[in-house]
């Protein structure tokens, strides 16, 4: 091959590489300008009274973001969302590592499902937690069941290490 | 290697010309022929190259750290780009410089100075050079792509687990340290059989040249150490991706595990860094002083009690994790007499220089900035070999300090001095003096400004591995100094290279030995021809140029029509059998690429894993097909006819 | 921003003295002084190796310059090697060993009457209790400022929530690691009333540089009249601003995470705030703990520590000052 057109070949790969692989190991750290702690979610239906407005679909902005799935896993735990639906497997929850969704598991249905609680025992959480770190449990939540790309950990064991850690520093 | 019976050396070759011998030991040239290389002094120089150009990108790495530290609430890296940049320059000094370059340096000089005409695998050398290769351009792929490894060069657990670290950069650090110590692996094998088995005639063990020795006891620690931190680093891998628990505390893993592993491996380590330095001291400063060393034999049995001893210190990176106090003075004891041995080697040398007017020239100097930084390195090291102070600067500037003293000082300005003594043999040009005198001077003034100050850093409570610090501390006048200090260091380091880039091209021609040193490879041309020695020489005493007597002993019967090396005992170096080395080959480069896809295809999923076995499996094949010329014995070609 | 922000921790002079504060050469207590001993030792005599070893090299390397070349007698180098190679260091080492292995014992050795407190390291905070002898009531739990009794030994017993942290003072004594799935342990005694920082000083992750914390040694009674108010609950707030504030914090996400005891707010997962007014610094130990500085740090910690848990927060003025008298009546 040309030296040309070798160099061309390197700069396109590295180019591509780049700008595709980026996103997965982003750290985002600063939000400016700082998070809300309103949040809206989205309706269930597009039917409303007066004109018809549709649907303004929210896209997970950090969804397959590995260090979001994380924190989201920490916020998990912190949050005591295991409380319900343990480890992902449900227990007074219904489980979320499965394909069965009542409400949706389009990232902007799990965001409203946080946000707005359910009826039969899930809490709102709008206003307690402010939207990023929704949307990074969300991605979370969506990485148990694969629907997300998941680098991140896998749940179980590590989530006990966390609650053995809590059990200890709360004894 | 096929080998044939001792009778064969003695059947007479008549009619062969040094043009026969030559194109037999040539290497194909021009691009596509550059990936079929397997000749020792092709690999020597491409693994010393690809080294000092990691050199210099981690020496950048450090002078952006340096410029994010000068003053304090610095923004010029972020966190988490901070966090890269010091695990990369870490990563990319320790696995990707300095043990290469000494391999580098050891795979080019060992067969010219015993006596052979390549190493004992040539085609599992470039193996091992292509597996560097792609470990390292994989790792700065990573960098590119802003998922660089961020838990630190020594990814202590649980913070490097999937846990904490999340996303893809851990998994790059723990697989490319698995490959890279693999090539290192290789390369102490490789070096294992040739200084044991292919030592010219009369070369026995106790007329090695010391940089020889140096290079055998290295590659024996190579042996010992590697393999812990392969294993170390393919737990974290598989407990990354493959969900096991080595170091999952929960479920009965143990965070300490790692440490353990991890510093059975770090301190060999850093021996293993610097052994091969304190044979190539030898060396310069046996031509510098033009005597015969003093005190061969306790240099020789200091290398190996350094070797030796430098497994038992471990626990002293670990003396503030909670270990019982009996067995962590265990380990003072021990990190202190280690101190015996490099003392012996010191006063040697000494003893050696006493009053032999030497030449002040740059490899000299290099040698002799050696001896101020070393030492102070390791007597601080003395001091942190104490359990108490080293709880007070564990972790902290002191230690950056301390190591530095001692690498850079005891590594790499020895191999400052090593790069400008033996590059007219390798390139044929002398480098020029005064850059070399412009670059030590800029070197050991920009060092210790960098680096002394560090000391009180960290005895005035600045920790390692931080982004940033906080104003009022008394920190920011000796971080700026640091600071600047760093910079005078890497121009040191940037008229080094420059001299030797342009040296390559318009220095001054050396001639077969501009130094009137002793070894073998003095004897060869500037550069060497490709088969190294016209005639094998028979060897008459420990200083082979010195020594010899004008009756050129040599060898007769080795083959000038194929690959032939002449295989010696161990101890004595009689003769034994002939050894039939493969010519260039594209099987070193398939295996290595097979290995990768393999390694790499591991960070996204384990189905690779099987993939690049069987492609391992058709490369081991292509490697290990027998070659045409070993299907007969020799006797019987004269009897058949060529196919 | 963040520059600014955090120098402004230049209000550290609050401290005794701006430099020493964080060094252990400057020992305020029975393990530095200790180890401080020992440095100086050993710098002295390594001091004079040095110049020795230094000496001698370039010696070696002038020697006989401008006259015929000299070499040693093969006794003499034999000497200069046993000597300078074996025997002193044999010696000096041996030296080095004994008194370190003395120093350790020392200080491993724990009186008996230590006031117990437990430390947990997170990222990137340090949890400080002091058990209440059993009762829950009389039990003390802070963050990143560690009140002690001048010239009693306190016993820490160390844990980690999360990574391996390490717990260092220098002023005080040496590091001890917290290291998760175990418990680590230390003792550490003040002689004279101060305040001193020390820093984690195990790599931690990305605010491993903002993890800091007080040690303040008091006199006996202002140290059990600080644990007194310690135990108390949050007040009730007086001020309609103060009261607003406490209704945004229990209602919005401050006590998710934090625990106010007295009020509802009861969550484990970041630092105990009932007594954060008075504290003397915030973030765990990087900026001082002033009206201005909690502003900043309610509204966006992220700016002051990019990577921490904590979120900012969308509030108005009136909501800020209102949650910042409320944060002003937690003393």
């Amino acid at each position: 091959m040309r030296r040309s057109a070798k160099c061309l070949f390197c700069l396109l790969t590295l180019a591509t590489l780049f700008t595709t692989a980026c996103e997965q190991e982003k750290k985002h750290l600063r939000r400016v300008p700082p998070g809300g702690t309103v949040t809206r979610g989205v309706h269930q239906t597009e039917l409303q009274p007066g004109p018809m407005i549709p649907f303004q679909h929210r896209r997970n902005p950090f969804a397959g973001n590995s260090h979001a799935i994380a924190e989201g896993k920490k916020l998990y735990s912190q949050f005591n969302c295991a409380g319900c639906h343990a480890n992902g497997g449900g227990a007074i929850g219904p489980p979320l590592m499965d394909n069965e969704w009542i409400y949706g598991s389009a990232a902007e249905n799990i965001f409203a499902t946080i946000v707005e609680g359910r009826p039969q025992g899930m809490p709102a959480y709008g206003g307690r937690i402010v939207e990023y770190q929704i949307w990074q449990i969300v991605a979370y939540v969506r990485s148990m069941s694969d629907l997300d790309k998941d680098t991140a950990a896998k749940p179980l064991i590590q989530q006990a290490q966390q609650e053995e850690s809590i059990d200890e520093a709360q004894q | 290697m096929q080998t044939s019976d001792a009778n064969a050396a003695t059947i007479e070759t008549t009619g062969t010309s040094e043009d026969v011998l030559d194109r037999t030991w040539q290497s194909p040239p021009g691009f596509p022929g550059w990936f079929l290389h397997v000749n020792h002094r092709s690999i020597g120089k491409r693994f010393i190259a690809t080294a000092f150009l990691f050199l210099l990108i981690g020496g950048v790495e450090a002078l952006v750290m340096r410029l994010q530290l000068s003053r304090p609430g610095n923004t010029l890296l972020s966190p988490d780009l901070y966090n890269q940049f010091f695990t990369m320059h870490g990563t990319t000094m320790m696995f990707f410089f300095a043990v290469p370059v000494m391999e580098g340096f050891a795979i080019y000089l060992t067969p010219l100075m015993i006596g052979a005409r390549d190493m004992a695998f040539p085609r599992l050398n470039a193996f091992g050079y292509y597996v560097y290769l792609i470990a390292g351009v994989a790792l700065y792929i990573s960098f590119f792509l802003g998922m660089a490894p961020d838990a630190g060069w020594f990814a202590y657990v649980p913070l490097s687990t999937k846990e904490y670290s999340p996303g893809m950069r851990m998994d790059v650090w723990a697989t490319m340290i698995t490959f890279i110590e693999l090539s290192a692996l290789v390369a102490a094998v490789e070096l294992i059989v040739t200084i044991l088995k292919l030592r010219a005639p009369g070369m026995s063990l106790h007329r090695m040249p010391l940089f020889i020795w140096a290079i055998l006891v290295v590659s024996f620690m190579i042996m010992f150490a590697m393999p812990p931190v392969m294993v170390a680093s393919l737990m974290l891998a598989i407990d990354r991706t493959a969900g096991t628990h080595f170091f999952n505390v929960a479920a009965g893993g143990d965070a300490l595990l790692w440490q353990h592993l991890f510093w059975f491996f770090g301190h060999p380590e850093v021996y293993i860094i610097f052994l091969p330095a304190m044979g190539m001291l030898s060396a310069v400063i046996i031509t510098f002083s033009r005597r015969r060393v003093f005190g061969y034999t306790p240099l020789v049995l200091a290398l190996v009690a350094t070797g030796f001893i430098g497994f038992g210190l471990w626990v002293h990176h670990m003396y503030t994790a909670g270990l019982p106090q009996l067995g962590s003075s265990f380990f003072t004891a021990a990190s202190m007499i280690i101190a015996i041995p490099s003392g012996t080697q010191i006063f040697c040398w000494i003893a050696t220089l006493w009053g032999s007017r030497p030449d002040f020239r740059p490899p000299l100097l290099f040698a002799l900035g050696f001896f101020g930084i070393f030492i102070l390195g390791g007597l601080t090291g003395v001091m942190i070999a104490s359990v108490p102070f080293d709880l007070q600067v564990h972790d902290t500037f002191f230690i950056v300090a301390h190591f530095h003293y001692v690498l850079i000082g005891g590594a790499v300005f020895p191999l400052l001095g090593a790069t400008f003594y033996w590059f007219p043999k390798i390139t044929g040009r002398m480098m020029s003096d005064r850059a070399g005198h412009w670059s030590f001077w800029l070197a050991f003034t920009g060092f210790n400004l960098a680096f002394f100050p560090m000391h009180q850093l960290g005895m005035i409570g600045m920790p390692r591995r931080v982004y940033t610090y906080i104003d009022g501390l008394g920190w920011n006048g000796l971080n700026l100094l640091a600071t600047v200090g760093a910079f005078v260091f890497a121009a040191g380091i940037v008229v080094f290279v420059l001299d030797a880039l342009i040296s390559m091209r318009s220095g001054p021609i050396a001639g077969r030995n501009p130094w009137n040193a002793d070894t073998l490879e003095w004897s060869t041309s500037s550069p060497p021809p490709n088969y190294n020695f016209r005639e094998i020489p028979v060897i008459e005493g420990r200083y082979a140029l010195w020594d010899a007597t004008g009756a050129n002993p040599h060898v007769v019967g080795l083959r000038d029509d194929r690959r032939e090396v002449l295989v010696t005992t161990v101890l004595d170096a009689h003769p034994q059998c002939i050894s039939i080395l493969p010519g260039p080959s594209p099987w070193p480069l398939a295996m290595a690429a097979s290995v990768s896809v393999a390694f790499i295809g591991m960070l996204w999923s384990m189905w690779w894993v099987p993939v690049g076995f069987a492609l391992t499996f058709v490369a081991m094949i292509g490697w290990h097909w027998p070659r045409h010329h070993v299907r007969r014995p020799p006797w019987e070609e004269k009897e058949r006819p060529e196919d | 921003m963040t520059g600014r922000a955090v120098t402004l921790g230049l209000a550290f002079v609050l401290l005794s003295g701006c430099d020493g504060v964080q060094s252990m050469l400057e020992p305020r207590g029975p393990h530095a002084a200790r180890i401080a001993t020992l440095w100086w030792v050993m710098l002295a005599v390594c001091t004079v190796v040095l110049l020795i070893a230094c000496g001698l090299v370039l010696a070696a390397v002038f020697r006989g310059r401008g006259s015929d070349e000299t070499e040693l007698s093969l006794k003499q180098q034999r000497s200069l090697v046993i000597a300078g190679g074996v025997v002193a260091p044999v010696l000096v080492l041996l030296g080095f060993l004994v008194y370190s292995v003395k120093i350790s014992q020392a200080m491993i050795a724990e009186p008996a009457n230590a006031l117990r407190i437990e430390i947990v390291g997170h990222q990137w905070w340090w949890q400080v209790s002091y058990p209440g002898e059993g009762r829950t009531d009389l039990n003390v739990t802070t963050a990143n400022e560690i009140h002690i009794p001048v010239g009693r030994p306190v016993s820490i017993e160390l844990r980690s929530r999360d990574v391996i942290h390490s717990f260092w003072a220098p002023n005080l004594h040496g590091k001890t690691d917290v290291i998760p799935g175990r418990k680590t342990h230390t003792w550490i005694q003040a002689d004279a009333p101060g305040t001193w920082r020390g820093q984690c000083a195990e790599y931690c992750g990305l605010q491993h540089a903002h993890m800091a914390f007080l040690v303040i040694a008091e006199a006996p009674e202002a140290f059990y009249a600080w644990m007194n108010a310690q135990r108390e609950p949050a007040p009730e707030p007086q001020s309609p601003s103060a009261v607003r504030g406490r209704e945004i914090f229990l209602n919005g996400p401050c006590m998710m995470c934090h625990t106010v005891r007295g009020t509802l707010a009861e969550s484990t997962y970041g630092p105990d705030l009932t007594h954060v007014a008075s504290r003397r610094t915030l973030a765990a130990a990087t900026i001082s703990n002033t009206r201005g500085h909690r502003a900043g740090w309610v509204l966006d910690p992220q700016v002051i520590k990019p990577g921490t848990q904590m979120p900012p927060m969308n509030l108005s003025n009136e909501d800020l000052h209102a949650v910042l008298d409320y944060l002003e009546t937690l003393r």
